[in-house]
Protein backbone atom coordinates (compact mmCIF):
# COMPACT_ATOMS: atom_id res chain seq x y z
CA UNK A 1 0.00 0.00 0.00
CA UNK A 2 2.89 2.48 0.75
CA UNK A 3 4.84 1.03 -2.03
CA UNK A 4 1.53 2.10 -4.60
CA UNK A 5 0.82 5.32 -2.74
CA UNK A 6 4.82 6.10 -3.24
CA UNK A 7 4.83 5.69 -6.95
CA UNK A 8 0.86 7.45 -7.42
CA UNK A 9 2.87 10.85 -5.48
CA UNK A 10 5.79 10.50 -7.79
CA UNK A 11 3.93 10.28 -10.52
CA UNK A 12 2.01 13.36 -9.26
CA UNK A 13 5.28 14.97 -8.44
CA UNK A 14 6.51 15.10 -11.86
CA UNK A 15 3.59 16.13 -13.50
CA UNK A 16 3.43 19.34 -11.22
CA UNK A 17 7.37 19.48 -11.88
CA UNK A 18 6.57 19.53 -15.59
CA UNK A 19 3.35 22.10 -15.26
CA UNK A 20 5.57 24.32 -13.30
CA UNK A 21 8.59 24.17 -15.32
CA UNK A 22 7.99 22.98 -18.62
CA UNK A 23 11.06 20.75 -17.73
CA UNK A 24 13.28 19.90 -20.73
CA UNK A 25 16.20 17.29 -20.77
CA UNK A 26 19.18 18.04 -22.89
CA UNK A 27 21.01 14.82 -23.25
CA UNK A 28 23.93 16.45 -24.41
CA UNK A 29 26.82 13.57 -23.98
CA UNK A 30 24.87 10.46 -23.27
CA UNK A 31 21.80 8.65 -24.35
CA UNK A 32 18.41 8.34 -22.01
CA UNK A 33 19.63 4.47 -21.99
CA UNK A 34 19.63 2.06 -18.82
CA UNK A 35 22.89 2.09 -17.47
CA UNK A 36 24.48 2.45 -14.41
CA UNK A 37 25.43 5.62 -13.89
CA UNK A 38 26.21 8.43 -10.87
CA UNK A 39 24.77 11.93 -11.72
CA UNK A 40 26.37 14.23 -10.18
CA UNK A 41 24.87 18.10 -10.29
CA UNK A 42 24.35 21.59 -8.76
CA UNK A 43 22.22 22.21 -6.22
CA UNK A 44 20.73 25.54 -5.93
CA UNK A 45 17.17 24.55 -4.14
CA UNK A 46 15.03 22.01 -2.87
CA UNK A 47 13.63 21.67 -6.63
CA UNK A 48 16.95 20.39 -7.93
CA UNK A 49 16.25 16.64 -7.00
CA UNK A 50 12.69 16.56 -8.06
CA UNK A 51 13.64 17.84 -11.39
CA UNK A 52 16.36 15.58 -12.16
CA UNK A 53 13.71 12.66 -11.33
CA UNK A 54 11.51 14.01 -13.62
CA UNK A 55 13.58 14.28 -16.27
CA UNK A 56 14.40 10.70 -16.41
CA UNK A 57 12.56 8.38 -17.61
CA UNK A 58 10.00 6.10 -15.96
CA UNK A 59 12.22 3.07 -16.31
CA UNK A 60 15.54 5.04 -15.29
CA UNK A 61 13.93 5.91 -12.93
CA UNK A 62 12.93 3.53 -11.04
CA UNK A 63 16.99 2.51 -11.11
CA UNK A 64 18.28 5.75 -9.71
CA UNK A 65 18.29 6.74 -5.93
CA UNK A 66 19.70 10.11 -4.80
CA UNK A 67 22.22 10.78 -2.03
CA UNK A 68 20.27 13.04 0.70
CA UNK A 69 21.15 14.18 3.51
CA UNK A 70 19.10 12.67 6.60
CA UNK A 71 19.62 15.49 8.67
CA UNK A 72 17.11 17.37 5.93
CA UNK A 73 14.76 14.28 5.25
CA UNK A 74 13.92 12.78 8.26
CA UNK A 75 12.77 15.82 10.23
CA UNK A 76 9.18 14.75 9.84
CA UNK A 77 6.87 11.95 8.31
CA UNK A 78 6.17 13.73 5.23
CA UNK A 79 9.67 14.43 4.33
CA UNK A 80 10.97 10.77 5.53
CA UNK A 81 8.07 9.09 3.21
CA UNK A 82 9.09 11.41 0.22
CA UNK A 83 12.64 10.48 1.17
CA UNK A 84 12.65 7.21 1.47
CA UNK A 85 9.58 5.68 -0.44
CA UNK A 86 9.08 8.10 -3.16
CA UNK A 87 12.90 9.29 -4.05
CA UNK A 88 14.38 5.82 -2.08
CA UNK A 89 17.48 8.52 -1.18
CA UNK A 90 20.50 6.75 0.32
CA UNK A 91 20.45 8.80 3.32
CA UNK A 92 23.63 10.58 4.72
CA UNK A 93 23.96 12.15 7.90
CA UNK A 94 26.39 15.27 7.47
CA UNK A 95 26.83 15.66 11.52
CA UNK A 96 29.55 13.31 12.14
CA UNK A 97 28.51 12.65 15.56
CA UNK A 98 25.44 10.99 14.10
CA UNK A 99 26.71 8.86 11.61
CA UNK A 100 26.42 4.94 12.00
CA UNK A 101 28.39 4.15 9.32
CA UNK A 102 31.02 5.62 6.74
CA UNK A 103 28.89 7.87 4.04
CA UNK A 104 30.52 6.15 1.14
CA UNK A 105 30.21 2.86 2.51
CA UNK A 106 26.60 3.36 2.35
CA UNK A 107 26.77 4.81 -1.15
CA UNK A 108 29.10 2.12 -2.73
CA UNK A 109 26.92 -0.41 -1.40
CA UNK A 110 23.73 0.84 -2.83
CA UNK A 111 26.03 1.19 -6.56
CA UNK A 112 26.58 -2.74 -6.11
CA UNK A 113 23.02 -3.43 -5.86
CA UNK A 114 23.15 -1.63 -8.87
CA UNK A 115 21.81 1.22 -8.87
CA UNK A 116 22.50 4.65 -10.24
CA UNK A 117 22.74 7.30 -8.11
CA UNK A 118 22.18 11.42 -7.97
CA UNK A 119 25.12 13.32 -6.20
CA UNK A 120 25.14 17.06 -4.83
CA UNK A 121 28.88 17.40 -5.19
CA UNK A 122 28.82 20.93 -3.41
CA UNK A 123 27.61 19.10 -0.17
CA UNK A 124 24.92 22.00 0.28
CA UNK A 125 22.86 24.42 -1.07
CA UNK A 126 24.56 26.90 -3.31
CA UNK A 127 23.66 30.25 -1.75
CA UNK A 128 26.64 32.19 -3.10
CA UNK A 129 27.04 34.01 -6.03
CA UNK A 130 29.10 31.88 -7.74
CA UNK A 131 27.67 29.42 -10.42
CA UNK A 132 29.00 26.30 -7.71
CA UNK A 133 31.03 25.94 -4.84
CA UNK A 134 34.15 24.40 -4.58
CA UNK A 135 33.33 20.08 -4.86
CA UNK A 136 33.69 17.80 -1.59
CA UNK A 137 35.91 14.87 -1.27
CA UNK A 138 33.04 12.70 -1.17
CA UNK A 139 32.82 12.11 -5.15
CA UNK A 140 36.35 11.64 -5.49
CA UNK A 141 35.91 8.87 -2.93
CA UNK A 142 33.12 7.30 -4.59
CA UNK A 143 34.42 7.40 -8.54
CA UNK A 144 38.03 5.98 -6.74
CA UNK A 145 35.90 3.13 -5.09
CA UNK A 146 34.10 2.12 -8.60
CA UNK A 147 36.17 3.63 -11.22
CA UNK A 148 34.15 1.62 -14.00
CA UNK A 149 30.65 3.49 -13.55
CA UNK A 150 29.84 6.57 -15.07
CA UNK A 151 29.97 10.66 -14.22
CA UNK A 152 27.62 12.12 -15.98
CA UNK A 153 27.45 16.08 -15.19
CA UNK A 154 23.79 17.10 -14.72
CA UNK A 155 23.54 21.02 -15.08
CA UNK A 156 19.84 22.41 -13.68
CA UNK A 157 19.08 25.70 -15.55
CA UNK A 158 17.53 28.23 -14.14
CA UNK A 159 16.18 26.63 -10.76
CA UNK A 160 17.61 29.35 -8.53
CA UNK A 161 15.01 31.99 -10.14
CA UNK A 162 11.94 29.57 -9.97
CA UNK A 163 13.01 28.73 -6.49
CA UNK A 164 14.92 30.76 -4.66
CA UNK A 165 16.15 29.29 -1.68
CA UNK A 166 14.23 30.32 1.30
CA UNK A 167 11.10 30.62 -0.66
CA UNK A 168 8.44 28.10 -0.13
CA UNK A 169 5.96 28.70 -3.67
CA UNK A 170 7.78 28.07 -6.99
CA UNK A 171 7.53 31.15 -9.98
CA UNK A 172 6.36 28.82 -13.08
CA UNK A 173 9.36 29.67 -15.54
CA UNK A 174 11.19 26.95 -18.56
CA UNK A 175 13.71 25.03 -17.10
CA UNK A 176 16.13 22.88 -18.73
CA UNK A 177 18.61 19.52 -17.28
CA UNK A 178 21.43 19.00 -19.15
CA UNK A 179 23.48 16.02 -19.26
CA UNK A 180 27.18 15.98 -20.11
CA UNK A 181 29.24 13.62 -21.27
CA UNK A 182 30.60 10.59 -18.83
CA UNK A 183 34.06 11.40 -16.70
CA UNK A 184 35.81 8.47 -15.03
CA UNK A 185 38.53 8.88 -12.27
CA UNK A 186 42.08 8.74 -13.90
CA UNK A 187 44.80 5.80 -12.83
CA UNK A 188 47.24 8.10 -10.44
CA UNK A 189 44.89 11.21 -10.49
CA UNK A 190 44.86 13.33 -7.31
CA UNK A 191 41.92 14.43 -5.24
CA UNK A 192 42.10 17.94 -6.56
CA UNK A 193 43.02 17.34 -9.91
CA UNK A 194 39.84 15.32 -10.31
CA UNK A 195 37.61 17.33 -8.42
CA UNK A 196 38.54 20.52 -10.51
CA UNK A 197 38.07 18.32 -13.47
CA UNK A 198 34.44 17.17 -13.09
CA UNK A 199 33.82 20.55 -12.10
CA UNK A 200 35.15 22.34 -14.50
CA UNK A 201 33.49 19.81 -16.85
CA UNK A 202 30.10 20.73 -15.41
CA UNK A 203 30.47 24.67 -15.30
CA UNK A 204 31.08 23.94 -19.47
CA UNK A 205 27.45 23.02 -20.11
CA UNK A 206 26.22 26.20 -18.60
CA UNK A 207 24.04 27.78 -21.61
CA UNK A 208 25.58 30.89 -23.14
CA UNK A 209 22.24 32.99 -24.40
CA UNK A 210 23.10 32.39 -27.53
CA UNK A 211 23.09 28.82 -28.23
CA UNK A 212 19.68 28.16 -26.16
CA UNK B 1 -28.26 21.93 -32.33
CA UNK B 2 -28.41 25.60 -32.30
CA UNK B 3 -27.53 28.15 -35.50
CA UNK B 4 -24.02 28.82 -33.52
CA UNK B 5 -22.82 25.67 -33.36
CA UNK B 6 -24.15 24.85 -36.54
CA UNK B 7 -21.97 27.46 -37.94
CA UNK B 8 -19.23 26.01 -35.51
CA UNK B 9 -18.83 22.84 -37.24
CA UNK B 10 -18.97 24.25 -40.40
CA UNK B 11 -15.74 26.30 -39.49
CA UNK B 12 -14.40 23.29 -37.97
CA UNK B 13 -14.32 20.91 -40.50
CA UNK B 14 -13.06 23.55 -43.24
CA UNK B 15 -9.81 24.06 -40.78
CA UNK B 16 -9.70 20.46 -40.54
CA UNK B 17 -9.84 20.24 -44.67
CA UNK B 18 -7.24 22.66 -45.15
CA UNK B 19 -4.83 20.52 -42.69
CA UNK B 20 -5.89 17.41 -44.51
CA UNK B 21 -4.95 19.53 -47.81
CA UNK B 22 -2.04 20.67 -45.83
CA UNK B 23 -0.74 17.34 -44.80
CA UNK B 24 -1.06 15.64 -47.84
CA UNK B 25 0.77 18.14 -49.73
CA UNK B 26 3.52 17.38 -47.25
CA UNK B 27 3.50 13.69 -47.67
CA UNK B 28 3.48 13.75 -51.41
CA UNK B 29 6.50 16.01 -51.05
CA UNK B 30 8.51 13.64 -48.66
CA UNK B 31 7.25 10.61 -50.96
CA UNK B 32 8.54 12.28 -54.29
CA UNK B 33 12.13 12.25 -52.20
CA UNK B 34 14.64 8.80 -53.16
CA UNK B 35 13.83 5.97 -50.02
CA UNK B 36 17.65 7.14 -48.28
CA UNK B 37 16.60 10.87 -48.52
CA UNK B 38 15.22 13.22 -46.19
CA UNK B 39 14.43 16.91 -47.27
CA UNK B 40 15.05 18.94 -43.84
CA UNK B 41 12.15 21.76 -45.07
CA UNK B 42 10.10 18.85 -45.86
CA UNK B 43 10.41 17.20 -42.36
CA UNK B 44 10.02 20.69 -40.34
CA UNK B 45 7.10 21.75 -42.80
CA UNK B 46 5.79 18.12 -41.49
CA UNK B 47 6.45 18.90 -37.94
CA UNK B 48 4.75 21.84 -38.28
CA UNK B 49 1.57 20.09 -39.97
CA UNK B 50 1.25 18.29 -37.26
CA UNK B 51 1.15 20.93 -34.49
CA UNK B 52 -1.41 23.02 -36.60
CA UNK B 53 -3.50 19.70 -36.44
CA UNK B 54 -3.12 19.53 -32.76
CA UNK B 55 -3.36 23.14 -32.00
CA UNK B 56 -6.28 23.50 -34.18
CA UNK B 57 -7.96 20.25 -32.94
CA UNK B 58 -7.24 21.99 -29.20
CA UNK B 59 -8.98 25.47 -30.79
CA UNK B 60 -12.03 23.48 -32.56
CA UNK B 61 -12.99 21.38 -29.34
CA UNK B 62 -13.07 24.37 -27.53
CA UNK B 63 -15.28 25.92 -29.30
CA UNK B 64 -17.80 23.53 -29.52
CA UNK B 65 -17.42 23.10 -26.01
CA UNK B 66 -18.24 26.88 -24.71
CA UNK B 67 -17.47 30.12 -23.44
CA UNK B 68 -15.66 27.68 -20.62
CA UNK B 69 -13.56 26.28 -22.55
CA UNK B 70 -12.31 28.90 -24.38
CA UNK B 71 -11.80 31.33 -21.37
CA UNK B 72 -10.10 27.72 -19.72
CA UNK B 73 -7.77 27.57 -23.55
CA UNK B 74 -6.60 30.85 -23.44
CA UNK B 75 -5.68 31.64 -19.44
CA UNK B 76 -3.18 28.22 -20.22
CA UNK B 77 -1.99 29.84 -23.30
CA UNK B 78 -1.31 32.83 -21.62
CA UNK B 79 0.41 30.69 -18.53
CA UNK B 80 2.69 29.09 -20.84
CA UNK B 81 3.66 32.25 -22.72
CA UNK B 82 3.90 34.63 -19.72
CA UNK B 83 6.23 31.50 -18.48
CA UNK B 84 8.07 31.79 -21.83
CA UNK B 85 8.34 35.32 -21.74
CA UNK B 86 9.57 35.48 -17.49
CA UNK B 87 12.45 33.26 -17.92
CA UNK B 88 14.21 35.35 -20.61
CA UNK B 89 13.54 38.66 -18.44
CA UNK B 90 15.43 40.54 -15.75
CA UNK B 91 14.71 39.60 -11.95
CA UNK B 92 16.32 38.87 -8.81
CA UNK B 93 15.36 37.06 -5.38
CA UNK B 94 13.73 40.37 -4.47
CA UNK B 95 10.75 40.00 -7.36
CA UNK B 96 9.83 36.68 -6.18
CA UNK B 97 6.79 37.58 -4.43
CA UNK B 98 5.79 39.79 -7.25
CA UNK B 99 6.45 37.33 -9.92
CA UNK B 100 4.10 34.80 -7.42
CA UNK B 101 1.90 37.52 -7.30
CA UNK B 102 1.73 37.47 -11.67
CA UNK B 103 1.41 33.99 -11.83
CA UNK B 104 -1.29 33.41 -9.59
CA UNK B 105 -3.25 36.24 -8.53
CA UNK B 106 -2.85 38.38 -11.90
CA UNK B 107 -3.27 35.75 -14.06
CA UNK B 108 -6.31 33.84 -12.61
CA UNK B 109 -7.95 36.72 -11.81
CA UNK B 110 -7.85 38.91 -15.32
CA UNK B 111 -9.11 35.04 -16.61
CA UNK B 112 -11.65 35.30 -13.97
CA UNK B 113 -13.06 39.09 -14.67
CA UNK B 114 -12.93 38.00 -18.39
CA UNK B 115 -15.14 34.91 -17.47
CA UNK B 116 -17.79 37.08 -15.66
CA UNK B 117 -17.82 39.95 -18.45
CA UNK B 118 -16.38 42.79 -16.14
CA UNK B 119 -14.98 44.94 -18.55
CA UNK B 120 -14.02 47.59 -16.56
CA UNK B 121 -12.21 45.91 -14.28
CA UNK B 122 -10.43 43.30 -17.05
CA UNK B 123 -9.03 46.35 -19.00
CA UNK B 124 -7.47 47.68 -15.75
CA UNK B 125 -6.01 44.97 -13.26
CA UNK B 126 -3.27 44.62 -15.57
CA UNK B 127 -2.43 48.10 -16.64
CA UNK B 128 -3.70 50.11 -13.23
CA UNK B 129 -3.31 47.66 -10.43
CA UNK B 130 -0.56 45.39 -11.53
CA UNK B 131 1.33 48.05 -12.90
CA UNK B 132 1.25 49.96 -9.22
CA UNK B 133 1.27 47.04 -7.04
CA UNK B 134 3.94 44.31 -7.97
CA UNK B 135 6.98 47.31 -8.23
CA UNK B 136 5.62 47.90 -4.89
CA UNK B 137 6.21 44.13 -3.67
CA UNK B 138 9.64 44.64 -5.00
CA UNK B 139 10.75 47.20 -3.49
CA UNK B 140 9.49 45.74 0.17
CA UNK B 141 11.26 42.71 -1.01
CA UNK B 142 14.42 44.88 -1.14
CA UNK B 143 15.07 46.27 -4.19
CA UNK B 144 18.03 46.34 -5.08
CA UNK B 145 20.26 46.38 -8.91
CA UNK B 146 18.24 47.73 -12.28
CA UNK B 147 15.32 47.90 -10.50
CA UNK B 148 13.37 49.97 -13.42
CA UNK B 149 14.50 47.00 -15.91
CA UNK B 150 13.12 44.49 -13.65
CA UNK B 151 9.49 45.97 -13.18
CA UNK B 152 9.26 47.19 -16.32
CA UNK B 153 10.16 43.95 -17.79
CA UNK B 154 7.86 42.18 -15.54
CA UNK B 155 4.75 44.57 -16.42
CA UNK B 156 5.49 44.28 -19.96
CA UNK B 157 5.26 40.50 -19.95
CA UNK B 158 1.95 41.28 -18.36
CA UNK B 159 0.49 43.32 -20.71
CA UNK B 160 1.97 40.91 -24.08
CA UNK B 161 0.66 37.65 -22.49
CA UNK B 162 -1.89 38.13 -19.94
CA UNK B 163 -3.64 41.56 -20.84
CA UNK B 164 -3.73 41.58 -24.77
CA UNK B 165 -4.14 37.78 -24.80
CA UNK B 166 -7.38 37.58 -22.74
CA UNK B 167 -9.05 39.92 -25.31
CA UNK B 168 -9.32 37.16 -27.24
CA UNK B 169 -11.85 35.28 -24.92
CA UNK B 170 -13.11 39.17 -23.65
CA UNK B 171 -14.90 39.14 -27.67
CA UNK B 172 -17.47 36.33 -26.01
CA UNK B 173 -18.92 39.03 -23.86
CA UNK B 174 -19.47 41.95 -26.26
CA UNK B 175 -23.17 42.53 -26.99
CA UNK B 176 -23.86 43.47 -30.39
CA UNK B 177 -27.43 43.73 -32.25
CA UNK B 178 -28.98 40.97 -33.68
CA UNK B 179 -25.70 38.71 -33.35
CA UNK B 180 -26.71 37.40 -30.22
CA UNK B 181 -24.86 34.50 -28.35
CA UNK B 182 -22.64 34.03 -31.18
CA UNK B 183 -20.03 36.23 -30.63
CA UNK B 184 -17.91 33.00 -30.26
CA UNK B 185 -17.56 33.31 -34.14
CA UNK B 186 -15.72 36.38 -33.66
CA UNK B 187 -12.96 34.61 -32.07
CA UNK B 188 -12.80 32.00 -35.04
CA UNK B 189 -12.85 34.75 -37.35
CA UNK B 190 -9.61 36.83 -35.55
CA UNK B 191 -7.70 33.68 -34.87
CA UNK B 192 -7.95 32.07 -38.70
CA UNK B 193 -7.71 35.52 -40.44
CA UNK B 194 -4.45 36.49 -38.59
CA UNK B 195 -2.72 32.81 -38.80
CA UNK B 196 -3.84 32.63 -42.29
CA UNK B 197 -2.60 35.94 -43.24
CA UNK B 198 0.40 35.28 -41.54
CA UNK B 199 0.95 31.94 -43.29
CA UNK B 200 0.44 33.70 -46.80
CA UNK B 201 3.14 36.43 -45.62
CA UNK B 202 5.31 33.44 -45.30
CA UNK B 203 5.18 31.88 -48.05
CA UNK B 204 4.83 35.18 -50.81
CA UNK B 205 7.83 35.97 -48.77
CA UNK B 206 9.64 33.33 -49.48
CA UNK B 207 8.89 32.93 -53.45
CA UNK B 208 8.65 36.71 -54.29
CA UNK B 209 9.60 38.93 -51.10
CA UNK B 210 12.64 41.07 -52.14
CA UNK B 211 12.41 43.99 -50.15
CA UNK B 212 13.27 43.38 -46.38
CA UNK B 213 11.10 45.77 -43.89
CA UNK B 214 13.60 44.99 -40.96
CA UNK B 215 16.77 43.25 -42.24
CA UNK B 216 18.22 42.73 -39.32
CA UNK B 217 15.46 40.97 -36.89
CA UNK B 218 13.15 39.41 -39.23
CA UNK B 219 13.41 38.04 -42.64
CA UNK B 220 9.69 39.69 -43.73
CA UNK B 221 9.59 41.49 -46.32
CA UNK B 222 7.05 44.14 -47.93
CA UNK B 223 5.75 41.92 -50.82
CA UNK B 224 5.06 39.16 -48.48
CA UNK B 225 3.14 41.42 -46.04
CA UNK B 226 1.17 43.10 -48.94
CA UNK B 227 0.19 38.97 -50.26
CA UNK B 228 -0.19 38.50 -46.78
CA UNK B 229 -2.94 41.56 -45.90
CA UNK B 230 -4.82 40.68 -49.47
CA UNK B 231 -4.98 36.90 -48.40
CA UNK B 232 -6.17 38.45 -44.92
CA UNK B 233 -8.48 40.41 -46.15
CA UNK B 234 -10.34 37.95 -48.85
CA UNK B 235 -10.38 35.29 -45.90
CA UNK B 236 -12.06 37.84 -43.60
CA UNK B 237 -14.76 38.65 -46.38
CA UNK B 238 -15.30 35.11 -47.22
CA UNK B 239 -15.76 34.72 -44.03
CA UNK B 240 -17.96 37.55 -43.12
CA UNK B 241 -20.83 34.82 -43.25
CA UNK B 242 -19.77 34.13 -38.84
CA UNK B 243 -19.43 37.91 -38.10
CA UNK B 244 -21.83 40.62 -38.07
CA UNK B 245 -19.72 42.56 -40.60
CA UNK B 246 -20.73 42.65 -44.02
CA UNK B 247 -18.22 41.12 -46.59
CA UNK B 248 -16.85 44.69 -47.40
CA UNK B 249 -16.48 45.57 -43.84
CA UNK B 250 -14.96 42.23 -43.26
CA UNK B 251 -12.30 43.18 -45.22
CA UNK B 252 -11.61 46.89 -44.14
CA UNK B 253 -11.54 44.88 -40.48
CA UNK B 254 -8.94 42.36 -41.06
CA UNK B 255 -6.54 44.68 -42.71
CA UNK B 256 -5.61 46.37 -39.99
CA UNK B 257 -6.13 43.81 -37.31
CA UNK B 258 -3.62 41.53 -39.81
CA UNK B 259 -0.97 44.42 -40.40
CA UNK B 260 -0.71 45.04 -36.54
CA UNK B 261 -0.44 41.26 -36.03
CA UNK B 262 2.81 41.71 -38.04
CA UNK B 263 3.64 44.41 -36.15
CA UNK B 264 3.48 42.15 -33.39
CA UNK B 265 6.24 39.83 -34.75
CA UNK B 266 8.69 41.96 -35.20
CA UNK B 267 8.27 43.44 -31.77
CA UNK B 268 9.03 40.06 -29.91
CA UNK B 269 11.30 39.53 -32.97
CA UNK B 270 13.36 42.26 -31.67
CA UNK B 271 13.67 40.63 -28.51
CA UNK B 272 14.23 37.62 -29.40
CA UNK B 273 17.96 38.87 -30.94
CA UNK B 274 18.53 41.41 -28.34
CA UNK B 275 18.13 37.95 -25.94
CA UNK B 276 20.11 36.12 -28.35
CA UNK B 277 17.45 33.32 -28.63
CA UNK B 278 15.88 31.76 -31.73
CA UNK B 279 12.60 30.75 -30.45
CA UNK B 280 10.83 31.34 -27.11
CA UNK B 281 10.17 27.77 -25.91
CA UNK B 282 9.82 24.02 -27.20
CA UNK B 283 6.72 23.06 -26.40
CA UNK B 284 5.54 23.41 -29.79
CA UNK B 285 7.59 21.05 -32.11
CA UNK B 286 8.80 22.66 -35.26
CA UNK B 287 6.92 25.89 -34.34
CA UNK B 288 8.77 26.71 -31.11
CA UNK B 289 7.09 28.22 -28.29
CA UNK B 290 3.26 29.90 -27.46
CA UNK B 291 5.03 33.30 -27.66
CA UNK B 292 6.37 32.63 -31.51
CA UNK B 293 2.79 30.68 -32.50
CA UNK B 294 0.72 33.80 -30.85
CA UNK B 295 2.46 36.52 -31.13
CA UNK B 296 0.20 38.46 -34.14
CA UNK B 297 -2.66 36.98 -31.94
CA UNK B 298 -1.47 38.99 -28.81
CA UNK B 299 -1.14 42.56 -31.16
CA UNK B 300 -4.42 41.97 -32.95
CA UNK B 301 -6.80 41.49 -30.48
CA UNK B 302 -6.90 44.71 -28.61
CA UNK B 303 -6.65 46.47 -31.67
CA UNK B 304 -9.98 43.96 -33.30
CA UNK B 305 -11.85 44.08 -29.87
CA UNK B 306 -11.74 47.90 -29.41
CA UNK B 307 -12.55 48.44 -32.98
CA UNK B 308 -15.83 45.85 -32.85
CA UNK B 309 -16.49 47.67 -30.01
CA UNK B 310 -16.63 51.15 -30.88
CA UNK B 311 -18.30 50.43 -34.40
CA UNK B 312 -20.17 47.62 -33.11
CA UNK B 313 -21.78 47.67 -29.66
CA UNK B 314 -24.80 49.67 -28.42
Amino acid sequence: MRAFLAVVTGQILAIFCRFITAVRADWRGIEPVRRQRIYYANHTSNADLPLIWTVLPPLMRRETRPVAAADYWLKNKLRAFAGGEVFRAVLIDRRKEHQDADPIDKIVAALDEGASIIIFPEGGRNRSEDPLMPFKAGLYNIAKARPGVDLVPTWIDNIASIMPSGEIIPVPLACTVIFGAPLHVEENEDKDGFLNRTSAALLELIPTRDDT
Amino acid sequence: MTETSNDMLLVGLAVLGLLFLASIGGEVLRARLAADETHPTVETYLTRVQSWWFMAGCAVFALLTGPWAIVLLFAFCSFAALREFLTLTTKTKADHWALVAAFYVILPGQYALVWFNQTGLATTLIPVYAFLFLPILSALRGAGKAFLERISETQWALMICVFCASHVPLLIGLEIEGYGERSLLLIAWLVLIVQLGDLMEYFAGRRIGKRKIASEISPKTLEGIACGTLFAMAAGALLSWITPFNPLQAAIMAAPVFLVGVGGNLVLASIKTDRGIRNWGHLIPGQGGFVDQLDSVFFAAPLFYHMTRFFWTT
